[in-house]
Parts: structure tokens; sequence; C-alpha cells
């Protein structure tokens, strides 16, 4: 049987860099999941935030977060990104977005992230959409500010329904 | 810089056999549910990923969740929401199905769509009640919520069919997906 799950790459970072970007996405799978640990050289609480196919419009997003003391939630409009998650100074913050039919070339696409991030960051979920009927071709992953981290590892998973 | 993608050799990639698909529901027009049935017990978890609207006259309708027919009040669900200025936390007792979410219904914007990721942990243990996590949600580019539910039927049943349904009125529409998993 073949598999059903499976990765498709990743990467450690062996320098600081901004971002990083999966390309040549094949669209034989079903859905995608971006599978993160990061961290980042701005400070705490670093958005964390993706691009599809090199597109900066088109995102907006819905985050559920708690801090330790209170959860919160707040709204992003027409962005030139959608939210994943957050990253602190070291590497110990990750998050896991599920991206369902990727390929399909009729709906909108729709994120769904779940983020963990201590000690003094946020623990969260995020919804995100790109208002764009293209299939995914390419993944960026961005830091919003600074860089992510020397160790930071990006992995790309397929998703193949029966 | 621009990375290519390359296959993943050796570890890390999961045994053939572990999460494997085991039915998928691809919505060619309105359909007022979908059932997975007959499901092996061979399995220890299940996990649906669903993409989803509804053709409800409304920005938002929600999905329920129903296991082996029984619509009896042997369901309870708690959730923490965001809808993008408040979290709030909510819950349903002794109810007749499990509530997993807000899809967009036919006011919204056209071709926005709600997924989730509903796990059914040990679903074919006969000696206990089964317990569901989710993480759901849509974003309509201003409004939209996300969803951290979690389920319980009151049955120690095991799980042989999963009927999922737009909860107040209306249908599932053209290009809803509901993919069905089991994880060993």
């Amino acid at each position: 049987m073949a598999t059903t799950y499976e990765p498709i790459a990743t990467t450690t970072l062996g320098s600081a860099a901004a971002s990083y970007t999966f390309s040549s996405i094949p669209s034989t799978y079903t859905d995608l999941v971006l599978v993160t640990t990061a961290g980042n050289s701005n400070g705490s609480n670093t958005d964390i935030r993706m691009q599809f196919n090199g597109t900066t419009t088109g995102y907006s997003d819905t985050i559920l977060r708690g801090n330790g003391t209170a959860a919160t939630s707040i709204r992003e409009t027409s962005q030139t990104s959608v939210m994943a998650g957050w990253t602190d100074t070291t590497l110990i913050s990750n998050t896991i977005v599920s991206i369902q039919n990727y390929s399909n070339a009729t709906t909108y696409k729709t994120t769904l992230s779940r983020t963990n991030n201590v000690p003094t960051s946020y623990v969260g979920a995020v919804v995100g959409l790109w208002q764009n009927t293209a299939a995914i071709t390419s993944l960026t992953v961005l830091s919003s500010l600074g860089n992510f981290i020397i160790g930071s590892t990006f992995t790309l998973y397929g998703i193949k329904a029966a | 810089m621009l990375n290519n993608i390359a296959a993943i050799m050796g570890g890390g990639a999961a045994a053939v056999g572990d999460y494997e698909s085991i039915q998928t529901y691809n919505l060619t027009t309105a359909t007022a549910s979908v059932t997975f049935s007959s499901i092996p017990a061979t399995y220890s978890h299940l996990q649906i990923r669903a993409l989803g609207r509804t053709d409800r006259a409304v920005s938002m309708s929600g999905l329920g969740m129903r296991f082996n027919g029984d619509t009896a009040t042997n369901y309870s669900d708690h959730n923490v929401t965001g809808d993008g200025a408040t979290a709030t936390a909510g819950a349903d007792v002794s109810a007749s199905y499990i509530f997993l979410a807000r899809y967009p219904g036919a006011s919204a914007t056209a071709s926005m769509f709600g997924v989730g990721v509903i796990d059914i942990l040990d679903y074919a243990n006969t000696n206990k009640y089964k317990t569901t996590r989710n993480l759901s949600g849509t974003d309509l580019n201003g409004s939209g919520q996300v969803h951290l539910q979690s389920g319980n039927w009151r049955s120690t049943s095991a799980i042989t069919s999963i009927q999922l349904y737009p909860d107040i009125s209306g249908n599932l529409v053209q290009y809803s997906s509901f993919a069905l998993y089991g994880i060993k």
C-alpha cells in the first residue's frame, strides 16, 4: 500500500535566514502539513508567517492565544502574509500547520495552526485565509522581524486521501 | 533563496500502513450529510480532515457529528473559541450531537470554506466512553472563528459509523471534502 502521510522535504538552517521556501510542491497530495521548530533573532512572540506562490496579497487570519495569564483573540485582514504562530529567541517554539485541499483550483485556501511557544510567549491556534483559488505550488515561511536562527527546522508533509 | 523539494530517504517516514486513508467524500452536489460507515476496528485512532461550507442563508453555520446513528442526548463538548475580538469558553451538556465548528454559510463570500482536524481516540475500545479532539476554524477576512474543542460520546460501543451534517438546517455544498484516516 502506498504511503498516505509522507515527508516531502525538510531543512535545518545552517545560517540565519529571514525566510525559507518550499518550491515545486507536487499536486499529488490532498493536504499539506508544515511542522516547524524555530527561533528568531528579534525577541519573544515574534510571528512566524507564510506566503503562498510568492504572493503578497489576499491574506487574513483569526487568532486565539493564551500567555499564561489571559486568553485573547485578535484578527488581521488584508495582510501580505498569513499568521502561523510565534517563535522565541531559542529553539523552543513549534508550530504545526494544516493546509487542506491545497491543490484545489476552485476554493480559497484555509490554513489551521497549533503553535506552542514557552516559557514567556504564547500558546495558540490560528485559522488563516488566502483569498486565491490557485493551487499552492510554493510555500514560504517568514519571520516577521529579524531572522530565523541557526538550527531552526522546517518540514513539509503530504497527506493523500483515498 | 528558493529550495527545491527533495525526497526524504530513510528514517522519518512513517511505515506503510501506520496512517491509512479509509474513505473520502468529495462532494459534487449539495448533500444533507456524509456518513462514514462500516469503519473497521483494526486501527487505534481515527482522524477526520474536513473542508466544508453549507448553503444555509447565514455567514457561518454549525457542523455536528454523531456516532453509530445515535440521536439520543449522549453527547457533550467543551470549547475555547476566538472570534477575533474575544476568547470565550463554552459547553454543551447532554446534547444530541457533538458540535464541531462553524463553517461558512451561503452569505459568506464565495469560495470560502472552513476547515477542521478531528481526532477520535480509542474509537474501537469497548471499555470506555469515546473522546474526540477537534481544531477547526473559518476566516472570512473580517469575521470568523478558531475553535479548540473536546467532545465525548457516553457509549462503550465501538464506533462503526460517523455522520457529519449541518446542525441547524441546510446542506453541505459542492467542493466540501471529508476524509477519514485510520492510525495504528
